[in-house]
């Protein structure tokens, strides 16, 4: 089957998502937006994940990114539950409000 | 790939481990709700039986070496090493925590449970023989450490340090699994012997482009869960926020399954382009020591202390791995051992003395100790000689081997700034001693009561094993050593 788009354009866009999700991860300052930021950083490496798996005619690729699913869909609920509690007794998504630690 | 994949029996018994540290986790779920208020901390009596059966299970494990589930997972005597020390670890911690969770009125199943769940997915992690495998384990381990450096739900501290721990810790997954994705490009496996036959065939072995991006990407994402530099900015946060216990868990269990899949990925996969990663093992074995252990010297909170000296401590065990040798493999796995005891005796000093809520953490709170609780404050004593690096105690040799191993490697400026580094160390744990016995006992230690069974238990143990690790260093030493051999 002829491939109308060559792989190499699926990895670039990967890369650039996963820069994106890098850069939102440093720059943003909202609590959940910096958990989008993750997600957007898994999402990068199925598509990778896929884009490789298409090229070596394997099926291994493909599952990964299934794995990397349901770990992410497993993180999501706890990393969530946490930002609630932290909601929850500070009243506030600020990253930068959550700081008490140190000296 | 094989064509059956109905598991066999060998399977099984290889997988025996996880397979009795789930079953366990799961019915202290199952029985959390049935039980009544005041009997909960029986869970945790079921937990440290557990704990136990596991133990056994991985000796059985280890008498039937070899393969599992069509090479997914690899039974040999570095994984079995490690599944010892982070079942080991689990068992001292769940030890300390009884009197933790009375004390905060928080005693329930999950916690037990949680546990139990990490050191499976350790488990996993440190037997695994493909990325796939690797990555779940590393996953279930972390999943129920973040709840778990959360336990206490209303405290602020335990807050932050779940947020940190969680968010750091995804973000450092993410870039190991673009490096497992870029190397899987490269080579159309996932499985680490595999990829090692891949790079030493240079007719089919894909362009160095591609195997280093993936080799510098997955650096980064297990620098972040060894807490080396400059990778290391949460540990602190996470430590110091942390339930005292789940700290002491924290620093020794899913740290020695770091530097165990380190190890494996980097001395079998990535060991052909082993000239360009030690370079930056080495630079980042130099961080790692000097920001610990200069960052160490201006803490005054204990639990924080403590976070950057294992910070340091992760900067020598680097030094190891950058000596690239089976020596250096042989002088971790000691190294790991020892660090365990000393740092979780260490955390379930602070764990009895921090009292409810975590009051007195800081060094200064410790004044009068040594005369207050005599053997608890001798304990501690051993404890912080053992993390300086003082001869009988097998922090001694821990360092000896480490830095021995880096000499034989030609590393003569790392070793030489490794040793400086371990003086300056010496002045902060010093510096604890101190005010334990040299200063005029306050407020803070007056109503202290003596340490609980468990702690106690904790405190004894683990400093009996310091010192026989510091007096008969050979018997773990020797079988380290025979387990170090890692299949290509």
């Amino acid at each position: 089957m002829p491939s109308a788009v060559p792989v190499s354009w699926y990895l670039i866009l990967s890369a650039i998502l996963f820069g994106l999700g890098v850069a939102g991860f440093l720059f943003r300052r909202n609590i959940i937006t910096v958990f989008m930021s993750i997600e957007l950083m898994l999402n990068a490496v199925n598509l990778s994940l896929v884009a490789f798996s298409y090229q070596h005619n394997q099926t291994d690729g493909h599952i990964f990114s299934f794995f990397v699913m349901v770990v992410a869909a497993a993180e999501a609920a706890v990393g969530l539950a946490i930002i609630l509690t932290v909601f929850k007794n500070r009243s506030t998504l600020a990253i930068d409000d959550v700081s008490s630690l140190k000296n | 790939m094989g064509d059956n994949f109905v598991p066999t029996a060998a399977d099984m018994t290889r997988f025996l481990p996880e397979l009795i540290l789930t079953v366990i986790g799961t019915l202290i779920m199952v029985l959390e709700p049935l039980t009544r208020e005041e009997n909960k901390s029986r869970l945790g009596v079921i937990a440290l039986a557990g704990l136990v059966a596991a133990m056994w299970g991985s000796a059985v494990a280890a008498a039937d070496p070899g393969t599992a589930f069509n090479q997914m997972l690899i039974v040999d005597g570095f994984g079995t090493f490690f599944r010892f020390l982070c079942i080991g670890v689990g068992i001292l911690t769940v030890l300390a925590s009884f009197a933790y969770l009375n004390r905060e009125h928080a005693n329930s199943g999950e916690y037990y449970a949680l546990i139990l769940y990490s050191i499976a997915g350790q488990c996993v992690m440190v037997t695994a023989n493909e990325l796939i495998m690797l990555f779940i384990g590393l996953e279930i381990s972390s999943i129920a450490s973040y709840v778990l450096a959360g336990y206490l739900r209303d405290d602020k501290r335990n807050n932050e340090s779940a947020l940190k721990y969680f968010l750091l810790g995804s973000f450092a997954t993410a870039f190991l699994l673009y490096g497992i994705a870029w190397i899987y490009g490269g080579t159309g496996t996932t499985n680490l012997t595999e990829i090692h036959r891949v790079l030493t065939n240079r007719d089919i072995a894909p362009l160095a482009g591609i195997v280093g991006t993936s080799a510098a990407l997955m650096f980064v994402g297990f620098a972040f869960k060894v807490a080396a530099a400059p990778f290391q900015i949460w540990a602190p946060d996470v430590y110091q926020g942390a339930p005292a216990p789940v700290a002491a868990f924290l620093s020794a269990g899913p740290k020695a399954a770091a530097f165990a899949i380190f190890l494996r990925v980097y001395l079998t996969a990535f060991d052909t382009i082993a000239d360009r990663w030690q370079p930056i093992v080495v630079v980042s074995a130099l961080a790692t020591m000097i920001v610990g252990n200069f960052a160490a010297l201006q803490q005054s909170n204990i639990k924080r202390l403590l976070a950057y000296s294992s910070i340091a401590h992760a900067g020598y065990v680097m030094c190891a791995i950058a000596a690239h040798s089976q020596i250096g493999t042989q002088a971790v796995m000691f190294y790991m051992v020892s660090y365990a005891f000393m740092n979780v005796g260490a955390f379930a000093a602070v764990t009895h003395f921090a009292r409810q809520g975590e009051r007195y953490v800081n060094t200064e709170d410790l004044a009068g100790l040594g005369v207050r609780q005599p053997a608890t404050a001798a304990l501690l004593t051993v404890f912080l000689l053992s993390l300086i690096g003082v001869p009988l105690t097998g922090g001694f040799f821990g360092k000896f081997y480490v830095f021995k191993a880096a000499l034989d490697a030609n590393l003569v400026w790392l070793t030489i700034l490794g040793l400086l580094n371990s003086a300056v160390a010496a002045y902060y744990y010093l510096r604890i001693i101190v005010v334990m016995y040299f200063k005029e006992p306050g407020d803070s230690t007056a109503n202290l009561q003596p340490p609980a069974m468990g702690i106690q238990a904790v405190l004894w143990g683990s400093a009996a094993a310091t010192l026989v690790l510091g007096i008969f260093p050979s018997w773990v030493l020797d079988y380290a050593g025979r387990s170090a051999n890692l299949v290509k």
